[in-house]
């Protein structure tokens, strides 16, 4: 009897201490890597720091860094909930099915997965349009090389890789007929060591350009002591690398989203929303383009920048085949978002399969 | 397919550079297992011994510098360990695993100022003339100074266990420490030294991972080659030449794999990224049928009351 009115009187309490302190919003952040890496994690930690700063004492940021995927996110998104967080931003793929199994035990916390496709009515998903920021690279790359060869650090076998892969590869061939890619799958999103051999393979094997979708400067400076091969910042500028072998870079820009997305739970006027914001809407960057990359190249670049912002030209307009020779886009059609969102095939010319 | 495209010499000298931080650290980890002290935690000396190598070396400037600090950090982290078994008698197992934990901990705070910075490069030692030769000259006379340390430390390893009497002590610590201190040994002297001996060596490959293999600090950068470097010691029998024979394998079917996806080769990516594990444990699995058994006081704590 007395421990159920002293569990009670807890219970009160905790509720009325709950709701005194609801007033700070509380956004929580599961981050696949360490906020170090000076790549992905680092701009999502960049973009919880901006709505630090937005929204001063009303808000309180929480984070938990290197997150694996799969069934230990679970476990650390839950805590996050359970700790009273009010929004919850999880930052990669594989955090997909964790996320909505969380959602579902947490109705009145608002969730927000980045880089998915599934969700729920508490569970928003955002990506950025990073195929648009590899159709420059590609440009320049395809200008860049020599010896014809690029090659290509992929991580794992997912829509957005293969979407960049092919977005790289289309504006590579149009401006160089003769461009070949090498593709090498680390089958991981952060690994310096194997980043940096895969890098050294890919130059032993003839390319001068290197594109990757892993997350570590270990590729730069690989290209660095190699001397003749150009590079370009993946997720963050890594312009320490700059003006050589680094010519531009992709940035992820999250902090406008976060704070919007911040503010519209502070005005209980969130609701799910399947974001994918490019160059446009400035999720995504290009970073400076060094000046070693020649002023026409530079400038045609910058043109298609202008022109992706804009909405007058899409990274992906036919006529384009799949790499069976099949048609996709017929001339001057172009993708529709479902598509991109979920392609797993590779476009005519390039050489080797997507591993399943 | 363009199998052409790889050069042998290049495969060769780049499964040379990656094989280094594993065999050192594993080389170090046989010698503390060898005096029949099991530690687990040559990751978190590993990582330690990355960042310690990685500041010192930025902050003054040589890599040399760096390199004698790691060797310091990792063996300095490894005291801990040696303290928590010999003195207070904790549970190996446990004391290693913490250290690992705590090492990754640690390096990450200390490496937080290091993110992003460029360490002073380390040179490879180009003899004259020699390193010009065809085929030989990039494979054996093309690198830096610490790739040769590892291969003479293999050496010296080998010959000081089998042929003198510091080894000899060494390995009857860690055959029978009851015996070997009813000789007058001092047991719990020769497990620190040991200890130390093999926190020195995590951490000088952790630092030629930060230094001279990357060479950029991240953390976690290590990524699990210390784990590796564990198994390597048993599955190669507790044999230096075998654990060489190992860091190649496992290096060189890694620095493989990747050349042969870059060159388009028609296996399924999946089985080519599983490779070198596989491979270097059925290579070692195979080689060690011959039955020689883990040092006999592995992991046993000893106190000179019992």
């Amino acid at each position: 009897m007395k421990l159920t009115k002293l569990l009670a009187t807890a219970a009160v309490a905790m509720g009325l201490a709950t709701s005194a302190m609801a007033e700070k919003t509380k956004v929580g952040f599961i981050y696949v890597g360490p906020v170090g890496d000076g790549g992905w994690t680092y701009e999502h930690d960049q973009g919880r720091k901006a709505v630090a700063e937005a929204f001063g004492d009303q808000v309180e940021t929480v984070y938990q860094e290197s997150v694996p995927e799969g069934a230990d996110a679970e476990r650390a998104i839950t805590q996050m909930a359970l700790q009273g967080a009010d929004l919850i931003f999880t930052t990669s793929f594989g955090y997909m099915d964790p996320t909505v199994n969380v959602a579902k035990k947490f109705p009145n916390v608002k969730f927000e997965h980045a880089t998915g496709y599934k969700t729920a009515d508490n569970v928003s998903v955002y990506s950025a349009r990073f195929y648009e920021g590899r159709a420059v690279q590609g440009h320049i790359a395809g200008k860049m090389t020599e010896s014809n060869i690029i090659g290509y650090i992929a991580s794992f076998p997912i829509p957005e890789v293969i979407r960049g892969i092919n977005s790289a590869y289309i504006h590579a061939k149009r401006v160089n007929p003769d461009v070949q890619f090498k593709i090498i799958w680390a089958y991981t999103w952060f690994d310096p060591a194997k980043e940096a051999d895969a890098a050294k393979a890919l130059i032993e094997q003839g390319a001068d350009v290197i594109l990757q979708h892993t997350d570590s400067t270990a590729p730069q400076a690989a290209a660095q002591a190699a001397g003749n091969v150009v590079t370009f910042g993946q997720a963050s500028d890594m312009s320490e690398y700059a003006p050589f072998p680094r010519v531009s870079s992709i940035i992820d820009d999250w902090a406008p989203y976060y704070i919007a997305r911040t503010k519209a739970v502070m005005d209980g006027t969130w609701e799910t929303a399947n974001t994918w914001d490019g160059i446009g809407a400035g999720m995504v960057g290009i970073g400076e383009i060094s000046d070693r990359v020649p002023a026409d190249v530079k400038a045609e670049a910058l043109a298609m920048v202008e022109k992706l912002a804009s909405g007058e030209y899409h990274a992906f307009t036919g006529p384009i085949n799949k790499q069976d020779g099949s048609a996709w886009l017929a001339d001057g059609e172009t993708a529709d978002d479902g598509t991109l969102a979920g392609m797993n095939f590779y476009i005519e010319g390039i050489e080797g399969e997507v591993p399943n | 397919m363009d199998l052409s495209a790889i050069s042998p010499t290049l495969l060769i000298a780049s499964l040379m550079v990656a094989a280094t931080p594993l065999l050192l650290a594993a080389i170090g980890e046989l010698v503390v297992e060898k005096a029949g002290v099991l530690n687990l935690g040559v990751e978190g000396m590993m990582i330690v011994g990355a960042i310690c190598g990685f500041a010192v070396s930025v902050e003054t400037g040589s890599p040399y510098l760096g390199i004698l600090a790691a060797m310091a950090g990792g063996a300095i982290l490894s005291m801990l360990f040696a303290f928590l078994t010999q003195f207070a008698l904790a549970n190996q197992v446990a004391s290693g695993l913490a250290l690992t934990l705590f090492g990754l901990g640690l390096s990450a705070l200390m490496g937080q100022g290091y993110v992003g910075v460029k360490p002073p490069a380390m040179g490879t030692l180009n003899i004259p003339v020699l390193s010009d030769l065809p085929f030989v000259g990039p494979i054996l006379f093309g690198h830096d100074l610490v790739l040769y340390i590892g291969l003479g430390l293999t050496a010296a390893v080998w010959a000081t266990l089998k042929y003198t009497r510091v080894g000899l002590i060494l390995r009857a610590v860690g055959e029978n420490h009851e015996a070997a201190h009813a000789l007058g040994y001092h047991v719990v002297r020769v497990r620190i030294l040991a200890i130390l001996f093999g926190g020195a060596c995590a951490g000088l490959g952790g630092a030629y991972i930060s230094l001279i293999r990357v060479p950029q600090w991240t953390e976690g950068m290590t990524a699990g080659i210390g784990w590796i470097a564990l198994a390597l010691v048993v599955f190669a029998s507790w044999k230096p030449w075998r654990v060489l024979l190992g860091a190649y394998l496992f290096g060189g079917i890694n620095v493989l794999q990747l050349n042969l996806q870059a060159a388009g080769i028609a296996i399924p990516v999946e089985y080519l990224a599983m490779s070198p594990y596989l491979i270097t444990i059925l290579v070692l699995v195979i080689l060690s049928a011959d039955k020689s058994a883990a040092p006999a006081s592995l992991g046993r704590p000893f106190h000179a009351s019992h």
